[in-house]
C-alpha cells in the first residue's frame, strides 16, 4: 500500500523508540565495564552494550534514509525531551539484581519485537530485524542463565531477585506505551503494535519466571510507568546524556 | 581484464583484522561483487555483528587491496541485505580459525540453544570433554570455554543464526 505522511510518522516513531532504547540501555550496560561482579559478567555486559549501540546505529541509519538527521547528530545532540526511550532503560545500573532483571525484561521485549518485525513491509527494517535476532538470542540466553541460577540460589539472592522482579514490573510495562500511530502501523503491515507485543511478552516472561521459581507479578493490577515514549523522563536521563555527549560537544566537527 | 573472479581472488588475500588467519571471503562477509562494463567495481560486505568495530577497517582494507591491484574505480558498501550467519564460513575458513586457536562454530539449522554452544571440541587436543565458561568473549564473535581433558582455557567462534 501507499504510505501517507501518518504512516511515515508512525514508522519514525517506532524506529526512534527502538533506537533510543538501545542507545540508552547500551550506555547503561557499559557502566558495568570494569565493575562487574566477576570478570565474565564484566565482559558480558560490555559485549551486550556493544551489540546494542551497534544496533541503535543501524536503526538511526534507517531514520536518516527517511530524512532525519545523521546518526551522530541524532544520538549526541538531542535533549532528554526528544528521546523516545522508555523510562526502564534510563535508570542507573543500581545493584546487580536490578540490572539483571531489567536485562531479562528488556531483552525478551527486544527479541519478540524483532520476531514481529522480521516480515515487516519496510525492507531495511526487515533486514536489520533478522540480523538482530541472532545477536539478541545471546542476550536472552545470558539473562536466563542468571535468573535460573539466582532463582535456585541462596535465600538472600532469591529474595533480592524476587523484589527486583516485582519492583521493575511497572517500568517494564512502560515499554509498551501505545504510539499515536498504532492503526497506521498495523494496517500498513509495518508493525502489529505494542499491545500485541505486550501480550506475547507477558506470556513469555511469566512462563520463564515461573520455571525459575519466582512469583509472577499480577500484570493486570500493575500500573505501567508511561511517559518515556512521549519524551517525559526521570531526572536520571539528562545527566546520562550530558556524560555520553561530553567529548562530542567539545568539538562536534572532529574527525575520528 | 577485470572480472568478479579476479576481484574475489584479490579479496581472498584480505584478512580479518581481528583473526589474521582467515580471509574476509572465507569468513563469508563478502555478499556481492559487481564489475560494470566500464570496469567500475562494487563490493558489498555484511557485518558479522551489528556492533563489530572491525567493519570500517575491513571496508578500508578492501578499498586498498583493489586499488593496489591497479583498479581505481571502487565502491565498498556495508549492508544488512544478506544477513551473515556462521554457516557462511567456508571449510577453508574453519581450518583457518583452528589455526588461530579458535574452535570453529558448529553448523546449525537456524536455531541455537545452550547445549549446542557447550558442545565444542577443544582446538588444542580435540576432546569434547569441555564446558562453556561464558557466551561472551574478548570480541563479540567469540565465547570462552574450558577443556577438562587438557586443562586449557580456549575460545570458540560462536555460532550465529
Amino acid at each position: 500500500m501507499e504510505f501517507t505522511d501518518k504512516h511515515v510518522m508512525g514508522l519514525k516513531d517506532l524506529l526512534y523508540r527502538m533506537a533510543d532504547d538501545l542507545l540508552i540501555l547500551g550506555h547503561r550496560n557499559s557502566e558495568w565495564t570494569g565493575l562487574g561482579p566477576i570478570l565474565e559478567e564484566d565482559i558480558a555486559f560490555s559485549s551486550m552494550a556493544q551489540d546494542k549501540i551497534g544496533q541503535s546505529l543501524a536503526l538511526y541509519e534507517i531514520l536518516q534514509e527517511l530524512g532525519e538527521n545523521e546518526p551522530d547528530v541524532v544520538a549526541f545532540m538531542r535533549n532528554a525531551e526528544a528521546f523516545h526511550s522508555c523510562q526502564l532503560v534510563e535508570l542507573p545500573i543500581g545493584e546487580y539484581d536490578f540490572s539483571l532483571v531489567r536485562h531479562f525484561y528488556f531483552d525478551y521485549q527486544s527479541a519478540i519485537r524483532m520476531d514481529m518485525l522480521k516480515d515487516t513491509v519496510v525492507e531495511p527494517l526487515q533486514m536489520v530485524a533478522r540480523k538482530f535476532r541472532g545477536e539478541i538470542k545471546y542476550h536472552t540466553m545470558h539473562a536466563d542463565t542468571w535468573m535460573k541460577m539466582l532463582g535456585a540460589g541462596s535465600e538472600e539472592g532469591k529474595a533480592r531477585m524476587q523484589k527486583a522482579v516485582m519492583d521493575c514490573a511497572g517500568l517494564a510495562l512502560g515499554m509498551f506505551e501505545l504510539s499515536d500511530y498504532e492503526t497506521e502501523l498495523s494496517e500498513s503491515g509495518i508493525f502489529a503494535g505494542e499491545e500485541a507485543l505486550k501480550t506475547q511478552w507477558i506470556e513469555t516472561v511469566s512462563q520463564k519466571l515461573e520455571a525459575f521459581g519466582f512469583d509472577v507479578p499480577d500484570w493486570d493490577t500493575v500500573t505501567p510507568v508511561y511517559g518515556g515514549r512521549k519524551g517525559e523522563h526521570t531526572a536520571d536521563l539528562q545527566p546520562l546524556l550530558d556524560e555520553m555527549t561530553e567529548v562530542f560537544r567539545i568539538d562536534p566537527a572532529a574527525e575520528w | 581484464m577485470v572480472s568478479t573472479d579476479s576481484i574475489k581472488s584479490i579479496l581472498e588475500n584480505v584478512m580479518d583484522p581481528e583473526i589474521p588467519t582467515i580471509s574476509i571471503v572465507d569468513l563469508g562477509i563478502v555478499t556481492d561483487i559487481q564489475v560494470s562494463p566500464e570496469e567500475e567495481i562494487f563490493v558489498e560486505l555484511t557485518p558479522t555483528f551489528s556492533g563489530c568495530p572491525a567493519l570500517k577497517v575491513m571496508e578500508e582494507l578492501v578499498l586498498e587491496a583493489i586499488k593496489n591491484a591497479g583498479i581505481e574505480k571502487v565502491k565498498v558498501e556495508t549492508s544488512f541485505r544478506k544477513q551473515w550467519n556462521t554457516n557462511m564460513i567456508s571449510e577453508k575458513g574453519r581450518q583457518a580459525l583452528l589455526k588461530h586457536g579458535l574452535a570453529p562454530p558448529e553448523k546449525h539449522e537456524g536455531y541455537i540453544e545452550l547445549d549446542v554452544l557447550s558442545d565444542v571440541a577443544c582446538p588444542l587436543c580435540g576432546s569434547r570433554n569441555t564446558t562453556m565458561q561464558s557466551p561472551f568473549g574478548p570480541t563479540l564473535c567469540r565465547s570462552i570455554h574450558y577443556c577438562k581433558n587438557c586443562s586449557n582455557a580456549f575460545e570458540s567462534f560462536k555460532p550465529v543464526t
